[in-house]
């Protein structure tokens, strides 16, 4: 850092300099000097091994409780990447069920169609599989970033209300695409995908999105996305490159979405096209309004929140939706910066 | 011999067939782009005045044709004077919708980030749906036929006398529209607010009835929408809004938003367009066409077909 930018107060790169927060990554003495290993690392490295610690004992932990878990693994997935978009860059995509579409129909389709050839009839050991599952959900991953990379460039030029609205059309154009796709099963989905989804892949997913979402806001290249979300022509003024911003982030954002898909997919071992449709993105949506955009916390707490919430109102399941409508509007008028949005006094986004 | 005099006369109407069905599907093309014109119409309105779509829009012109549904049972059927008198209940009822969620909703947020205004937009567009499903219940239902129906038939080419209504009613309502807007005080306030509403209230505008009296007049267009669409296509529920707002905003963008004769070209654009595609092979595909439309327009054309373009100034 110090080597790239020269401590003279005087330079441009120096007055710049003060107003960037280092990233906690590169920020020395933070331990003892003997590990080199940065503290935000550690923490993936803890959550990998409680993760690990946690699948160990799953036999022991009730299916039902397990599959809530699950459940709110897969949202918290979800809501972080779109924070990213969302929250982070200030961009508004209603798009994201679509880019879990793509990872959710990709990943299923490596595992349904390759699988076999690769692990034999057999099924192969559990590592065999575990491997498979993680080339599955990379590959879903990826595939879910290249579709966010295919509807970004073009769309991303666009702001507020237009760019919800082209990211809400991908979105429907994705699920229609899929409809018609005899190929991977049509209007009736795929079924019959292998149960690979246990709590360590939840988990460690979950715990990689948050890390990769965390350290890049707090670096100082991310610290672009936080400049583009408080002030796009003030930020392309001092020479950021936006949209680029606009782009890394929504490309970013797609790619976990597809992971959270693929997770999905290999949970319920069945999709269908109309379980990613609309309602979906908007369920995702008001989890990131609920918990702050741009507060990865809150919307970790929001995803928890919102996917236990249905669990405990299912006597009253057919209102679900209208106390969502409700919360973003009471949320919007009320209080804007989020529920879950500690910062009092002068709200930070 | 009997297949051969078949062939022999079915000859002919191969080489009629295609004019036919190009008129035809032209004719449905245009009944469906009027009503799309309708709601179109409050889109470009409400985005002229405020700058942000409103996307409980598409709500209200379900709401529209329920409205139409509960008093249509109250007037005898096929009756003139009855479809009409439920049309102008159903108008009025919406007008009164528009303005009170402006008023609940939209006017405390006046000023506040787009962004919130947006996301509120949209939760009163879910609350409408959902509150619709419980109340409505989510089956969908018979639109009654309110209006009499006949077929006029020229050659192949069938005219239903209901797609007739559509046109002539959507055409006087534009026209009506036209004429409130260029030719009252209150179309000249809206003009003045739309322009600058800074400017429009030192003069003396009340911005706020004129935003109030935008909300009514777009959402009567769209529940006079919803009426025509519900007697076109008669089964309704709670979510029917939803794919023809969605459309009507495209041809809103379409035709320049903000601008009223583009909102009505883009209506018919758009629905021309997409019957002929649903009347082509790739007829699944009828609801992508209309966001690869949305797509292809704000990235070659943002201002729209008739809009003006114009440079954000900081």
């Amino acid at each position: 850092m110090s080597l790239r930018f020269p401590p003279s107060p005087n330079s441009r790169h120096g007055t710049f300099r003060i107003r960037v927060y280092p990233c906690p990554s590169v920020v020395k003495n933070s331990g003892s000097p003997t590990i080199p290993v940065p503290r935000p690392h550690l923490y993936l490295l803890a959550a990998l091994l409680v993760a690990l610690g946690i699948s160990q004992f799953s036999d022991r932990i009730d299916p039902y409780f397990l599959d809530v878990i699950i459940g709110i693994g897969i949202n918290i997935i979800l809501a972080v990447s779109l924070n990213l978009v969302n929250g982070y860059t200030g961009q508004f995509s209603l798009g994201h069920a679509g880019f879990m579409s793509v990872g959710a129909y990709l990943a299923a389709a490596v595992s349904l169609f390759l699988g076999p050839k690769i692990l034999g009839e057999a099924g192969g050991t559990a590592l065999q599989q575990g491997l498979m599952f993680l080339a599955a959900l990379v590959a879903g991953g990826l595939g879910a970033a290249f579709a966010g990379l295919i509807v970004g460039v073009p769309s991303l030029r666009l702001k507020g209300d237009y760019l919800a609205l082209v990211t809400l059309g991908f979105g429907e154009i994705i699920r229609v695409v899929f409809q018609n796709v005899e190929f991977l099963g049509g209007a009736l989905g795929l079924n019959g995908i292998p149960a690979y989804t246990t709590i360590f892949w939840v988990l460690a997913f979950v715990a990689l999105s948050v890390f990769v979402v965390t350290c890049l806001v707090h670096s100082t290249y991310g610290r672009g996305f936080l400049a583009t979300h408080d002030d796009e022509i003030a930020s392309e003024s001092v020479g950021l490159n936006t949209t680029r911003y606009k782009i890394v982030a929504f490309v970013i954002g797609a790619f976990f979405a597809g992971t959270a898909g693929g997770l999905y997919g290999h949970f319920k071992m069945t999709i269908t096209p109309t379980g990613f449709d609309f309602t979906k993105s908007i369920e995702i949506v008001v989890m990131v309004i609920l918990g702050g955009m741009g507060n990865t916390l809150g919307v970790i707490l929001a995803a928890i929140l919102l996917t236990l919430l249905p669990e405990l109102l299912r006597p009253i399941a057919e209102y679900r939706m209208i106390i969502y409508s409700l919360m973003l509007i009471i949320l919007m008028l009320v209080r804007p910066q989020g529920l879950f949005n500690f910062k009092f006094g002068k709200a930070k986004l | 011999m009997t297949t051969q005099s078949e062939s022999l006369n079915s000859q002919p109407s191969t080489l009629n067939f295609p004019l036919s069905e190009f008129l035809q599907q032209l004719l449905n093309g245009l009944s469906l782009g009027a009503i799309y014109a309708l709601i179109a119409l409050g889109y470009t309105m409400v985005y002229g005045v405020l700058r942000f779509i409103n996307f409980a829009h598409s709500d209200v012109f379900m709401v529209g044709s329920f409205i139409g549904y509960y008093a249509g049972k109250h007037v005898p059927e096929r009756t003139y004077w009855g479809g009409l008198l439920v049309l102008v209940v159903a108008m009025l009822g919406c007008a009164l919708l528009g303005m009170l969620i402006e008023r609940l909703c939209y006017r405390r947020l006046r000023g506040s980030a787009t962004l919130n205004v947006l996301i509120t937009a949209i939760g009163v567009s879910l609350l409408l749906e959902y509150s619709g499903q419980v109340f409505f219940g989510a089956t969908p239902r018979t639109f009654p036929d309110i209006f009499p129906s006949t077929n006029f038939a020229f050659g192949s080419l069938v005219i239903s006398s209901n797609q007739i209504l559509v046109i002539v009613v959507a055409t006087l309502l534009m026209v009506a529209l036209q004429l409130i807007v260029y030719r009252t005080k209150i179309g000249t306030a809206m003009r003045a607010v739309s322009l600058n509403p800074k400017a429009a209230q030192l003069v003396g505008v009340n911005n706020d009835i004129v935003i109030s009296f935008t909300f009514g007049l777009g959402s009567a267009l769209a529940a006079a929408g919803g009426i025509l669409y519900a007697i076109n296509y008669p089964s309704i529920d709670p979510l029917m809004g939803v794919m023809p707002g969605l459309k009507a905003f495209v041809a809103a963008v379409l035709g320049g938003i903000g601008n009223i004769p583009g909102a009505a070209l883009g209506g018919l654009l758009l629905g021309t367009v997409e019957t002929f595609v649903n009347g082509s092979q790739w007829s699944t595909y009828k609801d992508a066409i209309a966001f690869a439309i949305l797509i292809g327009i704000l990235l070659f054309r943002p201002a729209g077909l008739l809009g003006k373009f114009t440079v954000e100034k900081v």
